[in-house]
């Protein structure tokens, strides 16, 4: 009885080739910021300070994106800050994801205490405010990348746990984990070999999502000088010194929020993107 | 087959489950537990094609599930071949499970939707440490009337007796000695039903399997089951062959539920 249904095929979405060619583009932009930066991203001109973008007047040809008030580079700078945003991004991203989606898996298949304590854990930590959140743990851990990735990945577990809980327990009352019982296959077995591949499309959504959520919240760090020393150019760090100027040079402050922008929303789409490719079952 | 052994497969005693009843918890505390199957004995002979009806929440799928053990009952006894399995634990309970496999009711959430057919009917054999496992999955899919080229296919690609038909071949490529069948054609439409019944039979008869065969539509009963256990309010009202208890039944419950069988009267006038 040979019949259609195995033949179906998707191609990849136009949002899965337009977030993606960003993305890649940026990793690119990070990896060989140091070739291909016009200029030092740290060295200042007072002579060109708040230069325009090429296509206004008064613009110098040699400062593609303008300069800002001390007279550095803005695309140099944006290639520069793009390593941070993608780093932070993908480790505290990653991070985050796996121990949020390990306690959610514990907590929504082996239910019990264990749930228990962690719904309960999830329930007090989501009373927190966040922002304040980070800036308390910035304060007690001190500036620096590693002590961004912490305070993302302490602060954003939850987000994974929640979601990744739900799907469990709804998976997990499913028959085909009974008929793996009545197979044999043990209780870890199943979390991991029957439970993980329904749930994984969930977590990969989740994740690029969370890459997009860390990179804001460098962004916000940055803001409020919380994030890394001065003398490592980030987007968020930026923005804060275009605010100042927002009234005499605009593309201070635009060009990396236009980055920051695109890139989150990019992660998004990726997720949604992949999720759609990559799931078996129609949806 | 040792004649001696026994030609019981299951011998059942005073078998009990409760569930907790979470409408009724207090705040702090336990909730209260509802009996669903209040002290069943019973026999399944090797051969037998065991037929266990009732109407909803009679504690026919309960029974069925404690048998292979996917719930812990409260109290008494289930000897599977010489072995009392009613309070082993999952980890000794491991190496059993190859005798006593299950078809369930609901084939599509049966079957791991990110797993391919031949992967699905692979699983188990793998589990249990059989070898020549390919084979072994070709062998079943025959069995079930499946072409090879369904292994590499996903269940939502399959129509619903389709399915159910790899839900077959997955307990039975393990070579089982009792397989519990819960409800497995209330899910499809009528044809499939009797496809999926037509092969059954034919299994069955093929393999000599013994089989438990949960359903609340008497009339498929009738024709597969050779035996025939009525369940009423989780206790054992009837317990008799097929014949013998559509020819006289003896409980009054039974009696309700023949004749709300219905049967085809060529006579009948449209009022």
């Amino acid at each position: 009885m040979p019949d259609a249904r195995g033949q179906i095929r998707r191609l990849p979405g136009l949002r899965l080739w337009l977030s993606g060619g960003w993305l890649l583009l940026l990793v690119l932009a990070a990896i060989f910021a140091p070739m291909i930066s016009p200029h030092d991203p740290l060295e200042q001109d007072l002579f060109a300070a708040r230069l325009p973008p090429f296509w206004e007047q008064g613009a110098d040809p040699a400062y593609l994106l303008g300069t800002d008030s001390l007279g550095r580079d803005l695309l140099s700078r944006m290639l520069y800050g793009a390593r941070l945003a993608l780093t932070v991004a993908l480790v505290a991203g990653t991070l985050t994801c796996l121990v949020g989606a390990t306690l959610g898996l514990i907590a929504g298949y082996y239910r019990g205490w264990a749930d228990l304590v962690i719904s309960r854990l999830v329930d007090i930590w989501m009373a927190f405010p966040p922002v304040l959140f980070a800036i308390l743990l910035i304060a007690v851990l001190g500036t620096g990348l590693t002590s961004i990735i912490i305070a993302i990945v302490v602060i954003d577990w939850t987000r994974f746990s929640r979601v990744v809980r739900a799907e469990a327990m709804s998976q997990g009352a499913m028959d085909y984990v009974a008929s793996a019982q009545v197979a044999g296959r043990s209780r870890l077995g199943i979390a991991l070999a029957e439970i993980l591949p329904n749930v994984l499309p969930t977590i990969v959504a989740l994740l690029t999502l969370e890459m997009g959520i860390a990179v804001i919240v460098e962004a916000i760090l940055s803001f409020v000088n919380l994030s890394i020393s001065t003398d490592q150019p980030t987007w968020g760090g930026m923005i804060a010194e275009g605010r100042t100027s927002i009234y005499q040079a605009w593309w201070v402050l635009v060009f990396p929020l236009f980055a920051l922008f695109l890139t989150v929303l990019s992660f998004s789409q990726l997720g949604e993107g992949l999720k759609d490719y990559f799931d078996p079952v129609l949806r | 087959m040792n004649a001696a052994v026994s030609d019981q497969i299951y011998k059942v005693q005073d078998l009990r489950v409760s569930f907790p009843d979470l409408s009724k918890k207090p705040l702090f505390g336990a909730a209260p537990r509802t009996q669903v199957l209040k002290g069943l004995t019973f026999d399944v002979a090797k051969g037998d094609v065991l037929g266990i009806v009732g109407g909803s929440g009679s504690g026919k799928s309960t029974l069925g599930r404690a048998m292979i053990r996917l719930l812990d009952p409260d109290s008494g006894s289930i000897r599977f071949e010489e072995t009392e399995i009613a309070h082993l634990r999952e980890d000794d309970l491991r190496p059993l499970r190859k005798h006593f496999q299950m078809i369930f009711q609901d084939p599509m959430s049966s079957l791991n939707p990110r797993r391919q057919v031949g992967g699905i009917i692979a699983g188990p054999l793998r589990l249990q440490g059989f070898d020549n496992i390919k084979v072994r999955v070709g062998e079943a899919l025959e069995m079930v009337g499946l072409p090879k080229s369904f292994e590499t296919r996903y269940p939502h690609e399959l129509s619903g007796g389709q399915r159910q038909r790899v839900g077959i071949a997955r307990a039975i490529a393990l070579k089982p000695d009792f397989i519990l069948a819960d409800e497995i054609v209330s899910g499809l439409d009528v044809s499939s039903q009797a496809q999926v019944l037509n092969l059954l039979e034919q299994l069955v008869r093929e393999l000599g399997l013994t089989l438990a065969f949960v359903s609340h539509d008497l009339s498929v009963i009738r024709r597969l089951c050779s035996r025939i256990l009525v369940l009423h309010h989780g206790e054992i009202v009837e317990n008799a062959a097929t014949a013998e208890l559509f020819d006289n039944p003896q409980a009054a419950y039974t009696r309700t539920l023949l004749d709300a069988i219905p049967l085809p009267d060529p006579d009948q006038v449209w009022a």
